[in-house]
């Protein structure tokens, strides 16, 4: 960058050397990244390889791992999946897509009010609570899923949706990343100025204070979302009944399945493979799609 | 308690945010409680879902369960019985000695990334910004699968590369290999979600630093370890913490790959996986809770102290 500034103000064969040294300095950066992008992407790319061939081309085909078989078939897979066992893959993702919606938006909205009641009130306990719930960022919160299991089930709550979804409303380092934002977004001004104005507190955070914290919200909303969609330990020790399944605990349960028995009669690894694809491509979207929210979002709990 | 300075040791700013910022104003009181009624929701879950939790994990912890006696009040009987369990003992060696040498690796792979992007503006950087990121986006039990995938002799590439050089491909899930093998996986799942916390936080740097550390012939390492490295120190030590956290109870990846290992992923490979099959395999619930409970005690007690650690090294630095 600088020495673009600086032979912007030479002469233009200046600028052409400069621009030539330039190439060359970046030679060795680019190898890197190229290097590791390949790195990063040779799992996805051989799970997109893999979903294309049948049973024979996935354990004896010809063109080796990472390139296609002549038989492409992917279509028949999809197909496949979708009609195993009833449908249930799609029942899965179904389930994962309402857990992570729901259980994301709710932790996204206590967080923004929380986040919000700490950084612009005063009262008695705030200090203490914030400090409490900072601490709480370092609590394990695997280390929670058997005792909140154990509670669950004297409410014979287990083994429902709301075994998973409840616990997912828990997100202490949301509430810090809302309070740090709020903090320095919302002016206090602006909130006397809408109190002044006869607006009461609860219209005050919501046409004031509410569009101001937007972009954290946002990004707590993704984090938290993504979160509840990876989640893994959580409906794996809640649920036992399959038609609750979200899609992870789902994918596990089939390649226990075709571990232990090697396939036998109907090859689970097919579907595995090609299930592990399609469930990965709405996040994967989301990603590429609303990259301006989270990269700048991912920096507030770093910058501030 | 002083965590809340700690995590953003080196930003200056961080002290204000915690304070609220701000003085006290006239009519607190009334203030005061609509400040309630806004964390109200979430005190809620975090009492119930948080709290709760903890005090009945080690409730639970403080008794046994047996056939003919019923529960009986153990006292630290469980916790005697974990800390001499060889099970949970090996189990916490194992998370300890993986997060000594993943966090290093993860964190050295993050970081020069993170430079590199910051230093170069092509479009293939930002190509590659969005590629190295993509792991985060899916689900660590799908990353353990494909990589499982990707290790088997049946599935993977592995026999075919070796092939060509007439060896025999090594099983990274072996016992011998299994270390290396999930380190690979972990790494390849975080390393671009840790890469982005740096690059934004290198983002937020005011070039004109760097213009006057070029003018007083500050060569680009310089720049790059005096400068940068530095000013990011806070975002260090946040992406330090998670990963600390996250390694110490590891659970998804390793019971993924445990069926596809051939018995080198035990069922008290770590702490977690151990607590798991305490609790659902012999529905020993007491014991599980001790285990869990000595885990987050462990946890929280090893972030502490990395936290003062660096905190003390943090003010050094900047």
């Amino acid at each position: 960058m600088t020495t673009a500034s600086l032979g912007r103000t030479g002469l233009s064969t200046a600028r052409l050397t400069d621009g030539k040294r330039r190439r060359r300095a970046n030679l060795v950066p680019h190898l890197f990244l190229g290097a590791l992008v390949i790195y990063f992407l040779i799992p996805i790319w051989w799970l997109f390889v893999a979903s294309t061939k049948d049973v024979h081309g996935l354990f004896s085909g010809s063109a080796g791992a990472l390139w296609f078989d002549k038989n492409f078939a992917l279509g028949a897979n999809i197909a496949d999946l979708f009609t195993y066992n009833g449908g249930i893959y799609l029942r899965w993702l179904g389930n994962s897509l309402f857990y992570a919606v729901t259980g994301g938006l709710g932790a996204s909205a206590l967080a923004v009010l929380a986040g919000y009641g700490f950084a612009k009130f005063r009262f008695r306990g705030r200090r203490f609570f914030f400090a409490v719930l900072l601490g709480s960022v370092m609590v394990p919160l695997t280390a929670l899923v058997i005792p909140t299991f154990v509670m669950m089930s004297d409410l014979k709550l287990t083994d429902t949706i709301w075994a998973v979804i409840l616990p997912s409303l828990l997100n202490p380092f949301g509430v810090y990343l809302m309070q740090v934002y709020a903090t320095d977004a919302v002016p206090d001004e602006l909130l006397d100025a809408a109190r002044v104005d006869g607006a009461g507190e609860i219209r005050t955070f919501f046409q004031v204070a509410f569009p101001l914290m937007r972009p954290a919200f946002v990004t707590v909303l993704l984090l938290s979302i993504v979160g509840t969609w990876n989640n893994y330990f959580l409906p794996l020790a809640m649920l036992s009944n399959t038609q609750l399944f979200p899609i992870t605990v789902g994918l596990g349960l089939w390649q226990g399945q075709a571990a232990a028995n090697n396939g036998g009669g109907h090859s689970l690894w097919g579907l595995i493979i090609i299930g592990s694809l399609v469930s990965i491509i709405p996040l994967v979207i989301a990603f590429l799609s609303l990259q301006k929210y989270w990269q700048g979002g991912l920096s507030i709990g770093s910058l501030k | 308690m002083a965590n809340a300075p700690a995590i953003t040791a080196t930003a200056p700013r961080s002290a204000r945010a915690a304070d609220g910022g701000k003085k006290r104003r006239p009519g607190g009181r009334r203030r005061g409680a609509i400040g309630w009624m806004f964390i109200a929701p979430f005190a809620v879950v975090f009492l119930v879902f948080l709290v709760a939790p903890l005090a009945y994990a080690f409730y639970l912890s403080l008794y046994t369960k047996g056939l003919a006696t019923g529960t009986t009040f153990a006292g630290i009987d469980n916790y005697t019985k974990a800390f001499t369990d060889p099970s949970f003992l090996n189990g916490v060696w194992f998370v300890v000695r993986f997060a000594l040498v993943l966090i290093p690796v993860q964190m050295a792979v993050s970081l020069a990334v993170a430079l590199v992007l910051d230093a170069i503006t092509t479009r293939f950087a930002r190509f590659s910004r969005l590629m190295i990121f993509l792991p985060y986006a899916i689900p660590a039990v799908i990353g353990a699968l494909m990589w499982g995938f990707l290790y088997s002799p049946t599935f993977g590439p592995l026999a075919q590369i070796f092939g060509i050089f007439h060896a025999a491909a090594p099983f990274p899930l072996s016992p011998d290999n299994v270390f290396g093998g999930l380190m690979n996986v972990v790494t390849w799942q975080w390393a671009g979600y840790y890469m982005i916390i740096i690059y934004a936080a290198l983002q937020g740097i005011d070039p004109s630093i760097y213009e006057a550390a070029r003018i007083d012939g500050a060569s680009a390492w310089q720049v790059a370890f005096r400068i940068k490295v530095p000013l990011v120190s806070s975002a260090l030590v946040l992406i330090l913490v998670f990963a600390l956290i996250g390694t110490l109870q590891f659970f998804t990846e390793p019971s993924i790959l445990a069926p596809s290992a051939n018995w080198s992923i035990t069922p008290d490979f770590t702490p977690n996986i151990y607590a798991y099959n305490q609790a659902f395999s012999y529905a020993n619930f007491n014991y599980a809770s001790a285990i869990s409970f000595a885990l987050g005690i462990i946890v929280f007690i090893a972030v502490y102290i990395f936290l003062f650690a660096t905190r003390k090294r943090g003010s050094i630095l900047s």
